[in-house]
């Protein structure tokens, strides 16, 4: 039972930090190749905070609130450079934060940081808190896509120059889009801290980053369902793939590529035009 | 003194990013593709090159078996990888890439073995004094020289031959150099071929001056010769040269200055932000 729940509980950080990137990348279009720095964020803060004695759900608001702080920060380069010059810059914040932390002794340094104190609940409640939170985060989601924020989102991410033309202020919901993103990011980040015991600067590096985005690829960019359902099974591929071992690495980046090469639409794009061709096969026999 | 040390170990540095960036800029110029497996052709080149040279004792057959395979090997990942995926939005060929990067890695792994290979005898290892006490290994010498040389000779091509005012047109109007007769297929190819080639040089020469070669040797470089095609301003070859240069010494002297606040990495990145943010189309690009 403890392995289970140690894996549902992973899964749920999972889609709660694929789903934040989906926000600035699926909804806006700004892509980032340095998110896992947010959850990085998220998770010193709130490792940091509970070791200094502050209460559990305070250190997560705070974790929240700083990643989101320092999200903003970065987000105000994306209103100055766009597309692969931003895809580049994420980048160089992600390798900047664990370069930072890498040589403080205040944070840590290489050596990470142990034993971040208990939370004050048991094992099965932490997972249903984080599961909680992951739901919560799909219906901000979704909530955010069907209101007009999510309709300058997906303008934005289709012309941008277009929607400035129209009148629309892109940089603040570009700076919205980082905000909400990178807070959710810090949360996620917070219960990462709390359910591990034990953070380190490897945990936050290019790969997580990489391996986030590829969540919100593999699910299909924008798709809220697609990218929970991606981030859950890509967040226990790692253990199933306990059998082939020594491959893991290599299959992973096999599927990654062989999904953009076959199916670049991700999940949601196969079970979209699955869902056409049913439709046209069912339609036919009609007059 | 010591300024002149650093600059020049900057220099030797800077030449290895300019042979990796150019062949990753010339792709960018040409498709508008982030190539990330680049970089696994810069160490298939590293491997080719210490095999043969462990083989038969011939650096120079080294070179040319390095070159050749792993031109051969760009021109393949183009047509299997990239070109079916050409008209998609630009992330799907970044994630595919990434994944191919990814993939590749572990396959050198398994291959070859985690530890690595090294020269049986390595080759130009032996200290020159050039000046003032300054001192070089051959091999550190002969980067700069060899680089240079391969430079002026791709300069020449591009400029004095039919094949490489072909290629220019297609970057600059491939519909209008279509139209005028150029076969686009044979001008991207010669790109892969002629960018992976240099990407084996480069991987050559460094597992020369670390007498090392490993699967994971092309990690670092991947991101970093991004940085310096964006700093170029991406898809200058100029700028790109410039900027490798640029980078080398920026790192030689930051890892003394500032390596107590960042690493490597990080000072790096760093940098790049700096620039972006005042020169968001990089820092030599005209526009």
């Amino acid at each position: 039972m403890g392995y289970e729940i140690t894996l549902l509980t992973t899964m749920g950080i999972s889609i709660l930090f694929a789903l934040s990137l989906n926000l600035i990348t699926g909804f806006c279009g700004q892509i980032s190749l340095g998110h896992a720095a947010f959850l990085g964020i998220g998770a010193y803060a709130s490792a940091l905070s509970t070791k200094a004695g502050a209460p559990f759900f305070l250190a997560v608001l705070f974790a929240m609130a700083f990643a989101g702080i320092i999200g903003v920060v970065v987000g105000l380069a994306s209103l100055r450079v766009r597309a692969d010059f931003l895809a580049i810059t994420t980048m160089g914040v992600g390798f900047l934060f664990v370069g930072i932390v890498r040589q403080q002794d205040a944070l840590g340094g290489e050596l990470g940081i142990s034993g971040i104190p208990d939370t004050g609940l048991s094992r099965p409640a932490f997972m249903v808190l984080t599961l909680i939170l992951a739901a919560i985060a799909a219906a901000l989601s979704i909530y955010i896509k069907r209101a007009w924020m999510g309709r300058v989102f997906a303008g934005i991410a289709e012309d941008e120059d277009t929607m400035r033309v129209l009148g629309i202020d892109a940089p603040s919901y570009k700076l919205a889009a980082f905000a909400i993103g990178t807070a959710l990011a810090g949360v996620a980040g917070a219960l990462y801290a709390h359910h591990l015991k034990f953070i380190g600067p490897e945990s936050f590096g290019f790969v997580e980053s990489i391996t986030v985005l590829s969540m919100v690829v593999v699910g299909g960019i924008g798709s809220v369902a697609g990218v929970a359902i991606a981030a859950a099974l890509l967040s226990v591929l790692p253990a199933w793939f306990q059998i082939i071992g020594d491959y893991k690495l290599l299959v992973y980046g096999g599927l990654l590529f062989l999904m953009m090469r076959f199916a670049p639409g991700g999940l949601a794009g196969i079970f979209a035009s699955a869902m056409q061709s049913r439709n046209r096969t069912t339609n036919r026999g009609k007059p | 003194m010591l300024y002149v040390e650093l600059i020049a170990q900057g220099l030797v540095q800077g030449c290895i990013y300019a042979a990796i960036a150019l062949g990753l800029t010339l792709v960018y110029g040409l498709l508008r593709i982030l190539h990330v497996a680049h970089a696994a052709l810069f160490t298939l080149g590293a491997y080719i090159g210490v095999l043969t040279t462990n083989a038969t004792g011939s650096l120079a057959l080294a070179f040319v078996a390095a070159m050749l395979v792993s031109g051969v090997a760009g021109v393949a990942v183009f047509r299997l990888g990239y070109q079916p995926i050409l008209n998609r939005p630009p992330f799907v060929a970044l994630i595919a890439s990434i994944g191919l990067y990814i993939a590749a890695e572990e396959i050198f792994r398994i291959v070859f073995g985690a530890s690595g290979l090294s020269f049986v005898a390595a080759p130009l290892q032996s200290q020159v004094p050039i000046f003032g006490g300054l001192q070089f290994k051959q091999a550190e010498i002969a980067v700069m020289l060899g680089t240079a040389l391969i430079i002026a000779v791709l300069a020449y091509l591009q400029n004095r031959t039919r094949i490489g005012v072909a290629c220019q047109a297609t970057v600059s109007d491939p519909q209008m150099a279509e139209s005028f007769g150029v076969s686009l297929q044979m001008v991207r190819d010669i790109n892969f071929f002629v960018g992976s080639a240099l990407a084996a040089f480069a991987g050559v020469w460094v597992g020369l001056l670390n007498n090392l070669v490993e699967p994971t040797m092309g990690s670092v470089p991947a991101y970093k010769a991004l940085a310096i095609i964006v700093l170029g301003g991406l898809g200058s070859v100029q700028g790109t040269l410039l900027a490798a240069l640029t980078l080398g010494i920026i790192e030689s002297f930051g890892t003394i200055y500032l390596g107590k606040v960042l690493d490597r990495n990080a000072i790096a990145f760093a940098f790049l932000i700096a620039v972006l943010l005042v020169r968001p189309q990089g820092m030599f690009a005209s526009k």
